[in-house]
This record gives C-alpha cells, sequence and structure tokens, in this order.
C-alpha cells in the first residue's frame, strides 16, 4: 500500500512530471474550483433542499419525505408532467419528420440552396423572448394571421393560446417552426453520405424510395438519434414561450415542469419544493435519456461497426 | 395514304424520344416543382419574422385592422423612438451587451486554458475528472437552478450581474470545454515539444502557438456563447429585479404586459433584438454551421 503510494508520488511528482502535474493542476484549476462551487456543492444542496420545507424568511424546516410525498400526489404538478410530456411526445417526431424532410429536399440540385437553407434556419435566429411575443400575436384570435390564414381556407377562426384544447397544439405548431438545428445537422449527414453508394444502388435497380429506405435513412440514424435525444431533452425544459405568451394558461393547459419548478420556486416561495420538483425532471430525463441510448442499440447503424 | 405513311415514322420517333429523355424530362419537372414548393415554404417560414419587422413600423390602428393590413401606409421610425422613451431601452442595451460580452469572454478564456489541461498535459486524476466534466453536459441548468440562487443570495450577489458573467470564468460551461478539447487533441504535440525546448512557458505555448491554431473552434464557441447569454432568460428574470439592471430579453415582458395597447413598440424591440443576431449570423455564418455540425457529431 504505502509503496504504491510511493510509486505513484514518484510518478506523477518527481522530476520532469512534477512540472507537467502542477501545469495540469494549474490549468485545470478554473473547473475544478467551478465545478465545486458552481455545480457539485448546488446539486449536493438541492438534495439535502428536498427534505427540508424553506421560504427563505423563516428558518429551514426539516420535513423529510414530505416534499416527494405531495409531489406524487400534488394535482399540479403531475398535470404539469402530463402538459410536457404530451408537447415531447407530439411535436418531437414531427419536427423530425420535418427537419428531415426538409434536409433531403434542399439536397437536391435545385437553384440558390444557401438562400432556403438561411431562411429555414432564420427562425433561430431570432431571440426567443421575441419569437414568443411575435408568436403570441400569429395566435391572437382576432388580429392573428394565422386565423387570417386559415380565414383564406374556409376554416373559422380559433382561439389558439387562450382555448385550453388548442394551446398545447398551438405550442407544438410554433415549434415546428424552429427546426433549423436539426435540419442542418441532418444537411451535414447526408452530405456524408458516399455518392458511390447510392449510384451502386442505382445501378442494381433501386428507385428513388427504396434508395430512400435502404441507404439514406439506415446511413442518417446516428443523426436522427442525435436529434431525437436533443429534441426530446430540450422540449422537457420548454419554459420561456411558456412564461412569455400563456403564463402557464388557460386553466394551466401550458404550465409545463420548468414554469411549474419556477412558480414553486420564486414565486410561492417554496424551495424545498421546488427542488423535490426538479430532481423529478432530472431523473425523467436522464431516464429517458439511457432508454433511448439503451434502444438505439437496436436501430442506429454505426460504421465503424 | 401518302400522309399516313408519313405520320407512323414520326410518331415512333416521338415515343423513343419520349423514352430516350423521360429520365430527364421527369427529373426537370420535379426539380422545377421542387423550386416552386421550396420557394413557397420558405416564404411561409418567414412570415411571422417579417411581419415582426413590418409591423414595428405600423400604426397602431393598422395593426389591429380588420381584415389585415400586411404593408403599414406610413413607415413609422417614430415607434421606435417611442418604444426607447417609455422604458430606458437604451440602458437594457447597455446591460445585455456588458452581460453578453464578459460571459462569453470568460466562456471562452476559460474553455481554453481548461480544455489545454485536459488535452495535452497529463496529471493525476484527470481522467477522472474529464469523466465529470462530460457528465456535467447532460446536467440539465434547471436542476441547479433553486440551491444555486440560494448560494448566490447568500453571497449577496442579487441584483448583480455576477450570477450572470462569474461562473462562466471557472470553465462550466463544459460543453465547450470538450469541443476545445477535442479540436486541440488534433493539434501534433511536436509543435509544442519543440517550443519547450527553446524554453517557452506553457501559458505562451497556450497563448501565441495552440490559440492562434484554434481560430475556427474558438469562433465556434464564442457565436454560440453570444448567442446563449443574449438569448438567457430564465437567469436575469431570477437575479435582476431593479430595473436598471434589466437585460433587453427580460425587458420585452414588461412591453409584453403592461403596454398591452401598443404592440408596434413590442415589435420594435423584438425587431432591435434580432438585429445584433442577424449581422452575426450574416458576418459568421460558417460557424454557425460548423458549430452544429461539430455538436452534432461530438458526442460519438
Amino acid at each position: 500500500m504505502l509503496r504504491s503510494v510511493r510509486a505513484w508520488w514518484r510518478r506523477w511528482f518527481t522530476g520532469l512530471a512534477r512540472e507537467e502535474t502542477l501545469a495540469g493542476f494549474i490549468f485545470a484549476s478554473p473547473f475544478l474550483i467551478g465545478f465545486l462551487v458552481f455545480i457539485a456543492f448546488p446539486m449536493a444542496y438541492s438534495i439535502w433542499l428536498v427534505f427540508y420545507k424553506w421560504d427563505l424568511l423563516s428558518p429551514p424546516r426539516y420535513v423529510g419525505l414530505g416534499n416527494l410525498v405531495k409531489m406524487v400526489q400534488d394535482p399540479t404538478a403531475n398535470l404539469s408532467l402530463y402538459n410536457s410530456a404530451y408537447y415531447t411526445v407530439f411535436a418531437v417526431p414531427v419536427q423530425l419528420v420535418i427537419s428531415f424532410t426538409l434536409a433531403m429536399l434542399l439536397t437536391q440540385p435545385i437553384k440558390g440552396r444557401a438562400f432556403y437553407r438561411a431562411g429555414f434556419y432564420l427562425p433561430i435566429i431570432v431571440p426567443a423572448v421575441a419569437s414568443a411575443v411575435v408568436w403570441q400575436r400569429v395566435f391572437h384570435p382576432e388580429v392573428g394571421i394565422l386565423n387570417e390564414v386559415i380565414g383564406w381556407f374556409g376554416i373559422p377562426p380559433q382561439k389558439w393560446l387562450w382555448d385550453p384544447k388548442l394551446a398545447k397544439p398551438a405550442f407544438i405548431f410554433m415549434s415546428f417552426w424552429m427546426i433549423g438545428r436539426q435540419m442542418v445537422i441532418f444537411i451535414a449527414g447526408l452530405q456524408s453520405i458516399p455518392e458511390s453508394l447510392l449510384e451502386a444502388a442505382s445501378i442494381d435497380g433501386a428507385g428513388p424510395l427504396q434508395r430512400i429506405f435502404h441507404i439514406t435513412i439506415p446511413l442518417m440514424t446516428p443523426m436522427i438519434f442525435y436529434n431525437m435525444v436533443m429534441a426530446i431533452i430540450n422540449s422537457f425544459q420548454t419554459f420561456i414561450p411558456a412564461m412569455l405568451m400563456t403564463e402557464g394558461g388557460p386553466q394551466n393547459a401550458t404550465l409545463f415542469v420548468v414554469l411549474n419548478i419556477y412558480r414553486n420556486a420564486f414565486q410561492y416561495y417554496n424551495m424545498g419544493y421546488a427542488s423535490a420538483l426538479a430532481w423529478e425532471l432530472f431523473v425523467i430525463i436522464v431516464g429517458f435519456t439511457i432508454a433511448q441510448f439503451y434502444l438505439s442499440r437496436r436501430w442506429v447503424y454505426y460504421a465503424t461497426e | 395514304m401518302v400522309t399516313e405513311a408519313r405520320a407512323v415514322p414520326r410518331a415512333r420517333a416521338e415515343v423513343s424520344w419520349w423514352r430516350r429523355n423521360k429520365r430527364k424530362i421527369l427529373r426537370a419537372l420535379w426539380l422545377g416543382f421542387l423550386q416552386i414548393f421550396m420557394t413557397a415554404l420558405v416564404i411561409t417560414f418567414l412570415v411571422p419574422t417579417i411581419w415582426m419587422v413590418v409591423s414595428s413600423f405600423k400604426a397602431s390602428t393598422e395593426i389591429f385592422a380588420h381584415p389585415i393590413v400586411w404593408i403599414p401606409k406610413k413607415w413609422l421610425w417614430r415607434n421606435y423612438v417611442e418604444a426607447a422613451t417609455i422604458l430606458p431601452l437604451g440602458r437594457f442595451a447597455l446591460n445585455t451587451l456588458i452581460v453578453t460580452s464578459v460571459a462569453t469572454l470568460g466562456t471562452v478564456v476559460s474553455s481554453a486554458i481548461v480544455a489545454y489541461s485536459f488535452s495535452r498535459l497529463r496529471w493525476p486524476g484527470r481522467d477522472f475528472f474529464f469523466g465529470l466534466l462530460l457528465a456535467t453536459i447532460m446536467l440539465p441548468e434547471v436542476v441547479t437552478l433553486v440551491p444555486r440562487f440560494i448560494m448566490f443570495r447568500w453571497f449577496k450577489w442579487v441584483d448583480t450581474f455576477l450570477p450572470l458573467t462569474v461562473p462562466y470564468w471557472f470553465g462550466t460551461a463544459t460543453f465547450y470545454v470538450f469541443l476545445i478539447r477535442q479540436f486541440l487533441r488534433g493539434i501534433p504535440m511536436e509543435l509544442e515539444d519543440a517550443a519547450r525546448i527553446d524554453g517557452c512557458s506553457r501559458f505562451r505555448i497556450l497563448w501565441q502557438i495552440l490559440m492562434p491554431l484554434s481560430k475556427p473552434v474558438l469562433a465556434t464557441v464564442t457565436v454560440f456563447s453570444l448567442i446563449q447569454h443574449y438569448n438567457d432568460y430564465m437567469n436575469p428574470l431570477i437575479y435582476l429585479n431593479k430595473m436598471e439592471l434589466w437585460t433587453l430579453a427580460l425587458a420585452i415582458r414588461t412591453y409584453n404586459s403592461q403596454y398591452v395597447a401598443n404592440w408596434e413598440w413590442i415589435f420594435a424591440v423584438g425587431t432591435m433584438m434580432l438585429m445584433p443576431m442577424l449581422l452575426l449570423f450574416i458576418v459568421a455564418q460558417r460557424y454557425f454551421v460548423q458549430g452544429i455540425t461539430m455538436t452534432g457529431f461530438g458526442g460519438q
């Protein structure tokens, strides 16, 4: 034991290695300190908070598993989970289909591809708060442009964000507008598919659809997988549109998880309970991500294997 | 009879012409259709943004008109002046500039330093700490939201820019550390060894040899960090209560609620917020795309 410690010491802290070890620690020190202060400590503190009731004014009070029990039973918390799940389940697959289709079409030899790509990417450039306030007005029941446009097709005006049944679908519709990132990743992926592979398939008599389903899509599965994982993580953390466009309404129809956490922490000053909710979200996101990595072995194709 | 006899070979010629060129014609038709379809689609995608910009010049009566007035009769620059005087918009812009630039500078500098240690130096525990760093990439910010607030409140940092800037000087934007590290690993060690033999300090190696070579990745990190901090809403919302400290992202909320009657102001503020990003996109488009593709392949 002592010998191995001594060997370890000699390996890292004597001669030339010593200087490098020292430099290594010095250059890594911002992260080592930052990790402790801004990540590790808050996480540990957050676990402690889960077992306390604290409004920041009176001293924290130990409640044991009280917050966790409350969390499981709280209809508002469960509704926020349902809302986020609903949003994710309906928004993500369609986002992926739209962005993949756009990427496929934008790798066809049409004129002005750079312009189209920039156009589809532009919504990502618009600051999130600005797009939220603009879309609130796009959906406006009386003067919104969406009702105007659907009016051209004879559809009666809808109340969108002001209708509990349509508020979530409206959010989902808005999310289709912001698929630029996914599209760019798909385009990069499509461009990396060797032309020779598609030509070979063509010579063997594969039609366009067969080439898409038997060559392009299998080769694109790593990008589809990546986009899916990221989109799910992001969807579960939707906050800005909910906060700015509807404030969770109408009738809590757009009360998403992060908004509910924010409210419990910074409007109701329920620090312990908010921490419990945050951990619940964390566990769900990690669970989803691990499950997807597990399932990915069945459908994601890595060329190197 | 004669005419019929002539017609037959011509028809045959036509059929074979169609057969010979069938593929080309279908392809041309498909591409033509695609061109029209994509144009229509891209216009649809641009409508909300264009509508915002155009509406920022409309009179109130035009915004609330039925049916919709798409183009204003008179372009009212006045809306911008009004929006900037009703609330101290210049102040908000300055705050945004300070927070965004200080946080971005911190992100780039500290990420580069930390990435250097994790990519080109060997020290005990390096791989363990790098594992920790990778684990934090996936950590949603919301998990540490509440405890960080309590901690910063205890530091007396509420109603200052410190919570929005200081953490980024400590390499906590771990994803960017990871990106730079991947890039630095690709630079040959021989370059550094030669400089070491010449008596060059580690800091100078990083600053004068490695950083100039890493310009593409540094530019990507800068662009992404600028966007992130410019757009940040949650942190200013929690930490900046005093109006004179608000950032633009936070201020738009007030235009949105209190002055609901004057939509043209909201559109004007939105347009003003869009402009720096649009400029950044035009200047650094390459790095946007590069950054996204890097992130796309980063995890593998």
